[in-house]
């Protein structure tokens, strides 16, 4: 198999396990978990899945993409497909 | 000074600003035209796109629809933010890559077909119309009610301010001119918060001011105050769900999908010097967005605790109809507030129970206009509020009018038509598109068919159900085909038009619906306006399906999917 599949390969499961990530924060935590989450309170008076619904998917989103970008950059230069 | 006056001097200076920006830098080539010279900062790249995002929707809408609707308008923050994760990962580097100018471009390469490129167009176009419409009322109601002009004058005025800087200037001109734009937007959104979340709360940060206690003394949490006014009233608790789980997913999924495919907002990561900063400014664009998609939840909050509490002081005590505060009177004289005295003892009740709230019309769009008003904030603060409105608005439409132009003049005239164009040809003709589009957006915003909220819905699920998938198939799919994209872009793009004319009315004109626009009557309860996730959903399984039934793409096609996929150059 060739770097360049390799790379690829890597490539997929980073992103893979961010957007299992992106998933759970939003979806699970802010919609489906909710009003189950919603009984714990966290900084101060918030219910835990509103939070999440309001504030928490945010916060997540922006660390995830640099996160991905960050990882991704070591990946070019791990297997030597960065620009000039 | 008067708030009159005040305004004139913040709204005039913020606009010398953006004309002498876009006069500043002029647009010579193509490149520079559409895509900046792909010489935009990563930082300053991610600004200039946060502005060019937030709408007037964003700014003056988004906080009264969470004023009112609570914990289910989670679905305009989370929507409208986890798109830019599936922009950054499955999207903005490979297409930066590629290096063309426009998203047709892209899509008729990778599916070898002119057939795509258009329907390519088709989808843009009529998703950004569609957007700067509404962008376009918006720049009017602004201009109107801030300089207290008739609506049809400041329509006009904001059209001529677009055209001139949006035409003249180009990317470069509007790139810069955003960065200033949102600069004054997120200024004039968060100084208000900040104030009226110490007010309140005693907290400046108006993020954890919305987590706080009140700051009378009571002890008791802000959002547990504001539930139990709501629920004493006969409301529906703020901070619990209220509609079905599915919509609430379906919605979410739909404008994130959206986000991703929205033409104007990935052009933006063509215009950054490398693959790596492609990556990088996605996450510097969703920074800036998230400044004001943090604070509009406590924004929404706090407004309506402010409201409420204005018209019911003391529990059980309700605001006598004749000491009305002057924000009240105002937005009476509007039309957007309204009072109906049922019972007849002269006092404003305003309860859940349809039958006896007497606040008849509260529209959800004055909600941050009239914010500092209810707060009591001084006049500047509301001036500024006003400057940070209408740069929420032209900003979008100048960055939907260059996706429309860059559409019609590349991918239809030199792409297809007119293929021996000069640059200086292809510019001009750009420039006469852009005017073109804009005269048609400023028509149907002298005449509004009366339908903002189904405009933001076709354009996302637009968007969605076509461009998103034939993107992100031609990137990680090699076996998806000329057929196959065309055949999945249509049907995504069909069903969900068909969906939507069917509750909303063909074309949108009334009473022409097939069924009445309920949950009721709903596909297993999902809204028109969430039912861009499964278009999406139709168009990657035909897509895929057709692909498998029919002839692989040409190796140099496969050549030029393996070339994406690497930010370096492949050596064969």
């Amino acid at each position: 198999m060739s770097n360049k599949d390799e790379y690829w390969r890597a490539n997929i499961r980073l992103v893979m396990g961010c957007l299992v990530v992106w998933f759970v924060v939003s979806y699970g935590c802010g919609i489906l978990l909710a009003p189950a989450l919603n009984s714990i309170h966290i900084l101060g008076g918030y219910p835990l899945g509103f939070w999440f619904a309001q504030q928490g998917s945010i916060y997540t989103f922006v660390v995830l993409i640099f996160f991905y970008a960050w990882r991704m950059n070591q990946l070019d230069r791990k297997f030597g497909v960065e620009e000039d | 000074m008067s708030l009159q006056l005040m305004t004139y001097l913040v709204v005039g200076a913020t606009f010398a600003l953006y004309i002498f920006i876009a006069i500043k830098a002029k647009a010579s080539t193509t490149g520079e035209f559409y895509v900046a010279g792909k010489g935009v900062h990563p930082v300053l790249n991610g600004m200039a796109t946060g502005a060019d995002w937030m709408s007037a929707a964003s700014f003056i809408s988004m906080a009264g629809l969470i004023a009112f609707k609570g914990y289910d308008a989670s679905v305009f923050l989370m929507g409208w933010t986890g798109g830019y994760c599936l922009l950054a990962m499955l999207l903005a580097p490979y297409l930066r890559k590629y290096g063309k100018f426009t998203v047709p471009e892209f899509i008729g390469d990778r599916y070898y077909s002119n057939i795509a490129r258009v329907v390519a167009v088709i989808c843009l176009i009529t998703a950004s119309l569609t957007y700067v419409i509404g962008q376009m009322k918006g720049i009017g109601v602004a201009f109107s009610r801030f300089l207290e002009l008739p609506f049809e004058t400041g329509l006009v005025v904001g059209m001529v301010i677009v055209f001139i800087y949006a035409v003249l200037g180009g990317m470069k001109g509007v790139t810069y001119t955003q960065i200033a734009q949102y600069c004054v937007l997120i200024f004039a959104y968060t100084v208000p918060a900040i104030f009226i979340s110490l007010q309140l709360t005693g907290n400046p940060i108006p993020q954890l001011g919305l987590g706080s206690t009140m700051a009378d003394g009571s002890g008791v949490f802000l959002l547990d105050k504001l539930d139990k006014t709501l629920v004493d009233l006969g409301f529906h608790a703020y901070t619990l769900q209220k509609g079905s789980t599915l919509n609430i997913f379906m919605y979410t999924l739909s404008l994130m999908i959206g986000t991703a495919g929205l033409p104007h907002v990935i052009t933006r990561f063509f215009t950054v010097p490398k693959v790596k900063d492609a990556r990088s400014s996605v996450g510097w664009s969703l920074v800036f967005i998230a400044i004001l998609y943090t604070t509009a939840p406590a924004v929404g909050a706090m407004a309506r605790l402010n409201l409420m509490n204005t018209i019911e002081p003391e529990p059980g005590v309700s605001l006598a109809y004749a000491d009305r505060p002057t924000w009240f009177k105002n937005w009476e004289k509007t039309g957007l507030l309204k009072f109906k005295d049922k019972n007849g003892d002269g006092k404003i009740q305003y309860v859940g129970d349809k039958k006896k709230n007497e606040m008849v019309k509260v529209d959800r769009d004055i909600m941050v206009l009239a914010n500092p008003e209810i707060a009591g904030l001084p006049n500047w603060v509301i001036a500024l509020v006003a400057a940070g409105g209408i740069a929420a608005a032209l900003s979008t439409a100048a960055g939907l009018l260059l996706a429309i132009s860059s559409a019609i003049s590349h991918d239809i005239l030199k792409g297809i038509f007119a293929k021996g164009m000069t640059d200086k040809q292809e510019l001009l003709a750009g420039r006469i598109s852009m005017g073109g589009a804009i005269l048609v957006a400023g028509y149907f915003g002298l005449h509004p068919p009366g339908f903002a909220a189904q405009v933001v819905a076709l354009a996302f699920g637009l968007a969605a159900s076509s461009i998103f998938p034939a993107l992100m198939m031609g990137i990680f799919v090699k076996r998806v085909n000329n057929i196959g994209a065309i055949c999945g872009m249509l049907s995504g793009l069909g069903i969900t038009l068909v969906y939507i004319f069917w509750f909303k009315g063909w074309f949108f004109i009334p009473d022409t619906n097939m069924a009445p626009n309920d949950a009721a009557h709903w596909f297993l309860g999902i809204a028109p306006e969430a039912f861009g996730s499964i278009g999406a959903m139709v168009n990657f399984a035909v897509a895929y399906s057709v692909s498998m039934i029919t002839p692989p793409p040409p190796e140099h096609i496969q050549h030029l999917v393996e070339d994406i996929r690497v930010p370096g150059i492949i050596k064969r």
